[in-house]
């Protein structure tokens, strides 16, 4: 179990000794912040009631908080991603294995290391979706919801949320350990390929099915609140909020597992 | 200093594909000693080492110390200390917070951070990114991380590679210092001369296999002894070791005469009336053996 530990407080080191976690955090929150409080501004300035029943009085306040996570676990995935891909860029696996020979140790380390990491991102960002959105809320006159419960259980929620996507990034960059492959995938997939695929889900009952299974969706489930969800078929399928991390969490562990029988046990020449 | 450890390697095989780049292995490596793993680029050192270092599986046999894999050891790092290449480092972090790394993981003393990279002469550089590090700076910073753990082995891959010329006078006496001290030094090099006045044993490899095994007098087998003279009339010379039955060929500052005794062609010239203005007895050195030895691919 020392020994364990020993590989965790090596892998927090490794996070916390080069500039790279905290310039990724400025830059979230600062995108975070303008986001959340762009639109609390928006909504506040126009009213909300102009918008139809979704956006009217609870609804606002966590669909505005959810901009923290919606927006936010890239770079929770992106965190992740680096802290392996940089062990196979800068062959830093050889000391990493000659420390700690059994891989296996290595790699759960990182992981709960990475999952630690992602949650001190989601609270970070949820400061970030919070003190903004509601600060304009309150400019406006609306009421923040800061008193409900359910405003708290949402930002839980969402801290969850992003350290399971710090552990994806984890897994998925020990699937792929080419950093500029894993970055690019990260980039596209989150940007680009999964918000198509969840629209095109949309369309039809069976398809929306299968599209609430998406990484994304069960985020946006998880967390309970999101911008999608107002694009979506009305009424469409949306998993419980535990499925939704329980999806996630089996994300991590499966391409975790993959990663380590394409890489991670194989020889480091 | 608790009793040495021993390398062993056994039958050790390593094929990628079709190309079998170690082969059937054997040999032993003694506490107490520098230990020279000799062997043209290409020979399989890198692999064999990182081998032994559980890093690459053998396709079959075994490479332990004192008979236990790396992976089975109860203290890697304090039991064997290793530098493989030049290059692992994340650039952006200082090389105290490098080491650091792995002094946690390996569950190791801290302090062991700032006397190691003191020992290796980068104590006043700690703090500084490795990024900014010359190509001799992370060597030592290498043999600081194989330090770390004050080990009883050490392995190091072309140590002296990127060292300047007082950082070479300074590994050789570090690594006598460390076999004195009782520890297995095993180092590797594809040139001889690098290492030859820091070893004490030899274990040369070409094409994967052991071709020689012993101690560095050992590589001096050649009873060849050739003299090297000249005379101003170096032809009248030639013509009288000629006469006196030597082959001599010429050199750009004399003439060389195979099999011969510096006295013997002395007193030729001497004999002949021909003052001489140099002459020495040459050696067929160890280079030329351990050339002789990997065979002419050697010259890679």
């Amino acid at each position: 179990m020392s020994r364990f530990g020993g590989a965790l407080r090596s892998e927090v080191t490794k996070i916390t000794s080069t500039r790279m976690w905290w310039i990724l955090a400025i830059i979230m929150v600062a995108y975070i912040a303008v986001c959340a409080g762009g639109a609390a501004a928006l909504f506040g300035a126009v009213g909300p009631h102009n918008f139809g029943p979704s956006m009217s009085g609870k609804n606002l306040a966590p669909l505005i908080y959810s901009f923290g996570p919606t927006l936010g676990y890239v770079f929770a995935v992106l965190l992740g991603a680096l802290a392996t891909t940089n062990e196979f860029r800068h062959q830093t696996l050889t000391p990493t294995f000659l420390a700690t020979p059994r891989r296996g140790r290595v790699l759960v380390a990182k992981l709960v290391a990475l999952t630690g990491a992602g949650a001190f991102y989601g609270v970070l960002a949820m400061i970030a979706a919070v003190g903004a959105g509601a600060g304009l809320l309150l400019a406006f006159g609306i009421d923040p919801q800061l008193s409900d419960p359910a405003t708290w259980a949402l930002v839980g929620r969402s801290v969850l949320a992003m350290a399971l996507w710090s552990a994806i990034g984890v897994g998925l960059g020990v699937l792929v350990p080419s950093q500029v492959a894993a970055i690019v995938i990260v980039l596209a997939f989150t940007q680009f390929v999964e918000p198509l695929l969840r629209l095109a889900s949309s369309f039809a009952e069976w398809t929306a099915q299968i599209g609430q299974f998406l990484p994304g969706a069960a985020s946006d489930s998880l967390v309970g609140a999101s911008f999608f969800a107002l694009t979506a078929r009305p009424g469409g399928p949306t998993l419980e909020w535990w499925e939704g991390g329980l999806v996630l969490l089996g994300i991590a562990v499966v391409v975790s597992i993959l990663g380590w029988f394409t890489s991670w046990r194989r020889d480091v020449t | 200093m608790t009793a040495g450890v021993t390398i062993e390697f056994s039958g050790l095989t390593k094929t990628f594909g079709a190309v079998k780049a170690v082969s059937d292995l054997s040999f032993t490596v003694e506490p107490g000693r520098v230990t020279g793993f000799l062997g043209p680029n290409g020979a399989g050192k890198t692999t064999t080492l990182r081998m032994l270092l559980g890093l690459v599986r053998p396709t079959s046999g075994s490479a332990t110390f004192g008979g236990t894999a790396y992976r089975d050891l109860p203290t890697p790092l304090a039991t064997v200390g290793s530098a493989l290449e030049a290059a692992s480092f994340h650039p952006g972090r200082s090389a105290a917070n490098h080491l650091l790394t792995y002094t946690q993981a390996a569950g190791l003393d801290r302090e062991r951070v700032q006397l190691v990279l003191h020992r290796v002469g980068l104590g006043a550089y700690g703090d500084r990114r490795v990024g900014g590090y010359s190509l001799g700076m992370r060597q030592r910073l290498g043999l600081a991380y194989a330090l770390l753990g004050d080990p009883r082995v050490l392995v190091l891959d072309e140590p002296i590679n990127g060292l300047d010329p007082e950082g070479i006078k300074w590994i050789r006496l570090l690594l006598r210092e460390l076999a004195d001290e009782g520890r297995t030094v095993l180092i590797s090099s594809h040139l001889l001369s690098e290492v030859q006045q820091s070893v004490d044993e030899v274990v040369i490899v070409s094409h994967g296999k052991l071709i020689h095994r012993g101690s560095l007098a050992s590589l001096d087998q050649s009873e060849q002894k050739q003299v090297i003279v000249d005379a101003t009339d170096r032809a009248g010379l030639a013509a009288a070791l000629g006469a006196a039955g030597y082959t001599v060929s010429p050199l750009r500052g004399g003439v060389l005469v195979d099999n011969a005794e510096a006295a013997d062609v002395g007193r030729i010239a001497f004999a002949a009336g021909i003052p001489v203005t140099a002459l020495s007895q040459k050696r067929v050195g160890l280079e030329e053996s351990f050339l002789h030895l990997v065979g002419e691919e050697g010259a890679l």
